[in-house]
């Protein structure tokens, strides 16, 4: 087939009104918020953008770099990198991708109301070079780039003025503009409706530059917010896949002999922080001084906390346990560091006694009950485990609204929090979470200020190095010194899990993407309605 | 007259100020919204400079002063989660409640009505044993499992209807109905009865008990006595007698299905000013539940207006003793 005659077919296909087209129904338990790719910083919405619109650099399904629209990238100096552009690529509307659209892109994804600042912050500057060269300088060396260029959707610069969509959707001005319901991406599918919090609709694109192993013409996505309606939905053959599954409903669905579940670990790290700065703490019966700054504390709670039975009875199975603040797939996990402190009640005592506190304390517990996977059951179970060895623990288990504002005040001894570094790189981790706090962002979710001056250099130095073996090596000793102080206790990586009917192939990703171009659809039975 | 209708008209003007006074007191519980629109990678300053951009750093009489100036103009502002003005959100989901709403009432009506007139006559039936029996798992079952059994069985099981949305639509101008279609019908059918079955037994209940006492009454005996058949008794004169309060609770239960469709819509996913509710309470979208809450309080005030001022016109005793006063 020549590349003349798929649009032609394309068009013959649309004609027949999709009669005998391949149509994958999904559900989320969301909606996607907008079509505008720069407008939040979310992974359901980058995901499903992620199919209308492309990057630079792109993902494997290993989470590996790889090319999309740049073909080739090198460093010309340690802050000047040359991206090639590929040739050929059109955006849906027919008008060729070049350099124009990159620069245009970046300053978009700068611009006011644009969630992807934190991004674009290393940027200094997007130079055109030619038609498909463009060279990118960051402020300082910056050798996580093309990691960071994986979730900067380009757009083209001609359709965004024609649309007068030049800057992002900003919800707080109600700066509202085409690009939020309408999409010209170069991917592989293109929008053909829109209806928010009702169905959005993608149509293949078959001018699409590459191979897609994908057999998909059309995919409908539906949010269905109640877990039970998504189950349901899923098993009478309304969709073919849906995600979140509830834990409970695993072994239903895989029990049902059309239906899968498919389980892999998140990249978000559920984890322990305990307030470390403060003399003493706010919300605890030992006055005077601070028991968490004892690390002999720190590693009595870690220890007595089964995180085994939190798995098994809590998670349903759905967890893989962690001694990381990182999980596998982010760049800088350590798989032979990844032992925890065995789970020793004894030996825990023994430690707080050590500490002097033979009769144990009173603490006070904060933990969101609407964030993440069955959150608060966990904060129980951390709170039974330490009652055995005297630690008495004072439960706020609230809604993520009013819990969120409050640990950021700092308001808290002892929480609960989930963390994906969305650079996929273990240096966001030691940035946000590890790192002395600083009035310029360093630690801002160090919420317990958890402080080493060994780490915290370390993680100015990892930020620039860009040689690849010395900063593995000082990631490695970052963790390392943090593992050693108990700095935080790590409990779990959650498992993302995805049902679908048996006849669908899909490719999961530890981010929680899913890329409809690996998504395929065998021999279509479907219920007759 | 005139009177009567201001007095009323000011009474509503003040519960509706009392609903969004205790709607926004409540509001300064339900937490911040800004980390749900900033995500993790916005610094402190980012967050600050949002919460005063929203007006949230403000005192809480000032924001609902703001809130209630804004509110007289028809302007909610705008959606937090959406980024969307709340008035056109609403008109969008508008439609789908009402017509959700309104098909429950008529399936309460149409079947709750001849179930309360046969368990009455033939009281102590089979029948209408198993009747009131159901009855009295309609009114004590929670509308959401109701819901979930239907699913279940009609979806699940069955694979006679589909299990959520609202199908097909079709717009006529601002109005977006899933009437016109086979498949938006086959997509109301299973949300409307889950909504209809608490109406539908109040209701049956209501015109049994009406019904029973009325066939008690004395003018029953006279067309009785006076060899009337049995149809004219029954229907022409004792269900004609019992359906003024049964109008009248219809009518007033009008709001309360129209507001407590929030749960019906939700396990529907019926894409309803509910289930838009219900998003907006859990992203603490503060503007959407504010324009909610008053526009529920709203309806409820003008159904509770329109029955009061119809009472006066149809009962004659109120106008007689308003005449009598004033003399």
């Amino acid at each position: 087939m020549t590349n003349k005659q798929t649009p032609l077919i394309a068009a013959l296909v649309l004609a027949c009104g999709l009669a005998n087209a391949v149509t994958l129904r999904v559900a989320n338990q969301g909606d996607v918020q907008s079509m505008d790719p720069h407008s939040l910083n979310e992974s359901l919405q980058l995901g499903f953008d992620g199919s209308i619109y492309e990057s630079l650099v792109g993902r494997g399904k290993d989470m590996s770099v790889v090319p999309l629209l740049a073909t080739k990238w090198t460093q010309t100096s340690p802050t000047v990198w040359r991206f090639e552009l590929r040739k050929g690529v059109k955006f849906h509307d027919g008008t060729p991708f070049s350099a124009d659209d990159v620069v245009f892109s970046f300053k978009r994804a700068a611009a006011d109301g644009s969630d992807m600042k934190g991004y674009t912050a290393p940027v200094k500057e997007v130079r055109k070079i030619s038609e498909l060269v463009v060279d990118i300088e960051t402020v300082t060396p910056f050798p996580i780039l093309p990691d960071t260029l994986t979730v900067f959707a380009i757009m083209s610069k001609q359709w965004c003025e024609d649309n007068k969509a030049q800057t992002p959707v900003d919800r707080r001005k109600g700066i509202e503009n085409t690009a939020s319901f309408k999409a010209n991406g170069t991917g592989p599918f293109r929008l053909k409706e829109r209806q928010p919090s009702i169905r959005t609709v993608l149509v293949r694109n078959f001018n699409y530059w590459d191979k897609v192993e994908s057999n998909l013409d059309e995919v409908v996505f539906t949010p269905i917010g109640s877990d039970a309606t998504r189950v349901a939905a899923l098993l009478s053959g309304e969709l073919d896949v849906m995600e979140p599954v509830p834990l409970q409903d695993i072994e239903r669905i895989k029990g049902a002999s059309s239906y899968t579940v498919l389980q892999g670990p998140e990249l978000r790290t559920i984890f322990l922080g305990m307030d470390q700065k403060r003399d003493e703490l706010l919300f605890s019966s030992v006055k005077g001084k601070n028991p968490f700054k004892d690390r002999k504390v720190r590693q009595a709670f870690y220890q007595a906390i089964d995180v085994e039975t939190i798995k098994s009875r809590v998670m349903r199975g759905a967890a893989t346990p962690t001694a990381l603040m990182i999980g596998p797939g982010v760049n800088g996990f350590q798989a032979d560091m990844n032992k925890r402190l065995p789970y020793d009640a004894e030996a825990a005592k023994k430690l707080l006694a050590e500490a002097g506190y033979p009769s144990g304390f009173e603490v006070t517990m904060n933990c969101p009950n609407d964030r993440y996977v069955n959150d608060a059951a966990i904060c129980q179970a951390v709170a039974a485990n330490l009652a055995r060895i005297g630690v008495k623990i004072n439960l706020q288990a609230e809604t993520k609204n009013t819990y969120f504002p409050k640990i950021l005040r700092r308001d808290t001894s002892f929480y609960l929090l989930g963390w994906t570094p969305s650079t996929t790189d273990a240096h966001d981790a030691l940035y946000n979470l590890m790192a002395t706090p600083t009035d310029k962002g360093q630690g801002q979710y160090n919420l317990g200020t958890y402080s080493n001056a060994k780490l915290d250099e370390l993680t100015g130095k990892i930020q620039v190095e860009t040689d690849k073996a010395k900063r593995a090596a000082m990631i490695r000793e970052a963790f390392k010194i943090h593992q050693d102080d108990v700095g935080h206790i790590p409990l779990h990586q959650q498992a993302l899990a995805w049902a679908y009917n048996k006849n669908v192939t899909l490719a999961q990703l530890p981010n929680n993407y899913m890329y409809f171009k690996w998504v395929t659809l065998k021999d279509q039975v479907r219920a007759g309605r | 007259m005139l009177v009567f209708a201001l007095r009323r008209l000011v009474q509503a003007v003040i519960v509706m100020l009392t609903v969004a006074f205790i709607a926004f007191m409540l509001f300064q519980y339900v937490g911040d919204p800004v980390t749900n629109i900033l995500g993790q990678d916005a610094t402190p300053e980012q967050r600050q400079q949002l919460r005063s951009d929203l007006g949230l750093d403000q005192p809480f009489p000032v924001q609902f002063v703001r809130f209630v100036g804004k509110a007289l103009q028809g302007e909610f502002g705008l959606s937090l989660r959406q980024g969307r003005k709340v008035s056109s959100l609403i008109a969008e989901r508008l439609p789908a409640t009402l017509e959700l709403s309104l098909t429950a009432a008529v399936i309460a009506l149409v079947v709750g009505v001849p179930m309360g007139v046969y368990a009455a006559l033939r009281r102590g039936s089979f029948l209408s044993q198993v009747m009131m029996t159901i009855s009295l798992l309609g009114v004590s079952l929670p509308t959401f499992l109701i819901g979930i059994l239907l699913i279940l069985v009609f979806a699940v099981t069955l694979k006679w209807l589909p299990s959520f949305g609202r199908g097909e639509v079709t717009a006529l101008g601002a109005w977006s109905t899933g009437l016109l279609t086979l498949d938006g019908w086959k997509h109301l059918i299973l949300p409307s009865i889950t909504l209809a079955v608490f109406q539908l037994t109040l209701i049956m209940r209501l015109v049994r008990s009406e019904m029973l006492e009325v066939l008690r009454t004395d003018y029953i005996r006279f067309a009785r006595a006076r060899g009337l058949p049995d149809r004219a008794v029954y229907f022409g004169h004792a269900l004609k007698n019992t359906l003024v309060p049964v109008i009248t609770i219809t009518g007033l239960q009008l709001g309360s299905l129209i507001a407590f469709a929030i749960i019906t819509e939700t396990v529907f996913q019926w894409p309803g000013m509910g289930l838009l509710f219900i998003q907006a309470v859990t992203f603490a979208d503060i503007p959407v539940m504010a324009a909610y809450l008053c526009l529920i309080a709203l309806i409820f005030v003008v159904i509770n207006l329109v029955v009061d001022l119809l009472y006066f016109v149809v009962d004659a005793r109120l106008r007689v003793e308003r005449t009598i006063a004033a003399h």
